[in-house]
């Protein structure tokens, strides 16, 4: 019948290619009636009739637990405080309660404890708190299964290697799921930070979420072929397509074993230029990932998590062994350290509340630490100290915005650092100091800051919203932010050439940093250094290596003529694919223009 | 004074502590504290502020919202009250072992 090729699409959430046969999650809605119990007989057997579904739904969870995949051992934890929410009085005292008082049916009684526990849950201020909802209901469903006589989840069902499709992915069901018989996720709900984005990363099985129609679309047994790094599903593709994608992923495969492989050495063009390429992270943990992907630093360690969620400000011990921990474990790699950089709608409990009309132009980053000098010094006292030792610590201050700000911030550092020496306490006395390039007006004046500073990074994100005054969250506007407009490239150029003028070097650890497609232009800029997300290291490594960077040089000073960010991007796109043919067809299709994108050329 | 009146005889006690770890109450220490007081007969109470709840319900310590820092008071009452507060003193002590 419906056997005719359909394509589909959503956000690729986990890289890679999946094909085979869909195995469809049964997720339908469950009846709820309504009825009141006449006798008393009916209300006991209601009870009773509730009473085992908690008992199976219970022994569920604990053959789940027992059979756990070892990649998922802390979700033994979320299922053992879904058993405990099954006992909970909230919602098993309650329901018997509704069942015995109010004579309501065991669904019925159920679903009002579970709307009573959600108003609960709803005005609670604190959002991971609010959140747990879902936990609740999680486990209220499994109970209504039992109930109204539908079978659990079956995923022991699953015979052969399958591409799971759902709705949604809950931590239950995730932990159920047998991995080696999994070659993708497909939901229709969900975005990057949702649990079936982070458990896909996690495992490395390639992943689509958002695809809102794809459990009406697809049923279990149609071919499908998922493409995780650009979103796009295909049902019952042709003979064609299926080998065209065979091909891909197989050379996709050998790619990133090869590259990876190589991903320690470091990163020298065809005629002997080395770029640093450096790693972005937020936590402790990630380190580890950021030497095995080959780092040759942390480019920006961003200091914020442990300022958030919080009602009591962190106090300069606290900062003090986080920063030291980190510093020990890269040394004697460097560590960039950017001080605080939040709004003050984002500080958390201990500082009053701000609403601002517009955030990003508001109390933020170095203008916030400016205005409360007393936190700043905290976290400068515990940058200092931790350098002590391993001496790898270099600083960086965000959002500056002018010469007089950056003097006065700096004058700051200077008093913590003679408060240190009248205590007697060690700290690295060069330690380097930079400056965040990402308004305009730093640009502007760049010649002046540069000789008060010892490097210079670029925040492409932010310098790119500023200068296009472009909000990236704005749905309206989004698609007008380009990297690639001439504008940002004059800015990026106009930076690099005053910084190099001055002897001082220039990093760009915005997120163009880690796209493939950018690494010509910003080679061609002559930027020192590119740091990014540790898992894009390997390929922007490989990249560097197989460049020239007079090509590049070259390639750049003819894109600085011309006049629009389309033009850019084709003779960006015409040149990638001339001096990378082999990396082209792995490329990002959101960052190549229509007729680049692998579906029409490659298909 | 007989066996039986020893068992009878019930005990309040109470202690404060502060929350110690990162993240606060979040599941899996709410869990914790609630596996911990359930192993006990003694009433277990968490108290914030002005609000009380049961230690032994889970969705009960998740609602009371405690983050890092926050000041709990813990309120034991029966024939093992003191066994009870001090297996939940220390929970506190290992910061739910985490950091």
């Amino acid at each position: 019948m419906d056997e005719m090729p359909r394509t589909l699409s959503g956000f690729g959430v986990s890289p890679g290619i999946a094909i085979g046969k869909a195995f469809l999650v049964d997720q339908s809605h469950i009846r709820i009636p309504f009825h009141t119990l006449t006798s008393d007989e009916q209300v006991a057997r209601e009870c009773a009739r509730f009473e085992d579904a908690v008992a199976r739904t219970e022994q569920d969870l604990e053959a789940i637990k027992q059979s756990i995949h070892p990649d998922l051992k802390e979700h033994v934890h979320i299922l053992e405080a879904h058993q405990l929410i099954l006992r909970d009085r909230l919602l098993y005292d309650q329901t018997l309660d509704f069942i015995r008082k109010e004579r309501l049916n065991a669904l019925w009684a159920l679903k009002k404890s579970l709307n009573k526990i959600t108003e609960l849950f709803q005005s609670m201020e604190d959002e991971y708190i609010r959140n747990r909802v879902t936990d609740v209901s999680n486990v209220g469903e499994q109970v209504m299964r039992h109930l109204a006589g539908r079978k659990a989840k079956a995923f022991d069902e699953i015979r052969e290697r399958v591409i799971i499709v759902a709705q949604d992915i809950s931590p239950a069901d995730a932990a159920q799921i047998q991995l080696e018989k999994t070659l993708g996720f497909i939901t229709d709900m969900g975005g990057r930070t949702s649990h079936t984005s982070i458990i896909a990363r996690a495992l490395g099985i390639p992943a689509i979420v958002g695809a809102e129609r794809a459990t009406r679309a697809i049923r279990t047994g149609d071919l499908l072929i998922l493409d995780g790094s650009n979103g796009t599903i295909l049902i019952n593709p042709t003979e064609e397509q299926i080998s065209f994608y065979y091909e891909l992923q197989d050379a996709l495969e050998t790619y990133l074993k090869e590259i990876s492989r190589k991903a320690h050495l470091p990163a020298c063009t065809q005629d002997g230029h080395k770029i640093n390429v450096e790693a972005n992270i937020e936590l402790l943990e990630e380190v580890v990932a950021a030497k095995d992907h080959g780092a040759e630093a942390i480019g920006l360690y961003r200091t914020e998590f442990s300022f958030m969620n919080r009602t009591v400000q962190p106090t300069e011990e606290e900062l003090y062994h986080e920063y030291r921990e980190l510093a020990e474990l890269m040394a004697p790699l460097p560590v960039t350290m950017r001080t605080l950089d939040l709004g003050a709608e984002k500080m958390g409990r201990w500082h009053p509340r701000i609403d601002q009309q517009n955030p990003a132009l508001g109390l933020r980053a170095i203008r916030l630490c400016l205005r409360h000098v007393d936190l700043f010094k905290t976290q400068l006292r515990a940058i200092l100290r931790a350098s002590a030792s391993t001496r790898n610590i270099r600083l960086m201050f965000p959002l500056i915005s002018g010469v007089g700000e950056l003097k006065r911030t700096k004058a700051i550092l200077e008093e913590v650092k003679s408060e240190l020496r009248s205590e007697g306490r060690d700290f690295d006395d060069k330690m380097p100091v930079g400056v965040m390039i990402e308004v305009p007006s730093a640009v502007a004046v760049a010649d002046m800051l540069a000789e008060e500073a010892d490097f210079f990074s670029i925040g492409t994100n932010d310098l790119i919203q500023y200068t296009l005054a472009i909000d990236r969250v704005n749905e309206h506007v989004a698609h007008l932010f380009d990297p690639l407009h001439p504008a940002v490239l004059r800015l990026i150029r106009q930076v690099v050439a005053t910084a190099h003028k001055a002897g001082i070097p220039v990093t760009v650890c915005g997120e163009m940093a880690g796209e493939p497609l950018y690494v010509p232009i910003l080679l061609g800029l002559e930027l020192d250094c590119l740091s990014m997300n540790p898992q894009a290291i390997p390929r922007v490594k490989n990249l560097l290596r197989r460049a020239q960077l007079s090509e590049c040089r070259r390639f750049v000073a003819e894109a600085l003529k011309m006049r629009t960010a389309a033009e850019i991007r084709e003779a960006l796109q015409d040149m990638v694919l001339r001096v990378f043919p082999e990396e082209f067809k792995f490329f990002d299709p959101e960052a190549l223009q229509p007729k680049y994108r692998s579906g029409e050329q490659y298909v | 004074m007989g066996l039986t009146a020893l068992t009878d005889q019930v005990t309040e006690i109470e202690q404060e502590f502060v929350v110690p770890n990162k993240l606060g109450f979040h599941a899996r220490v709410a869990a914790q504290i609630v596996k911990t007081a359930s192993r006990f007969r003694s009433d277990v109470r968490l108290i914030k502020d002005e609000t009380s709840v049961n230690g032994k319900s889970i969705l009960d310590v998740l609602s009371l919202e405690c983050p890092q820092g926050t000041t709990v008071k813990v309120i034991t009452r029966g024939d093992d009250a003191e066994d009870a507060l001090k297996a939940v003193a220390e929970l506190f002590q290992s910061k739910f072992g985490e950091s």
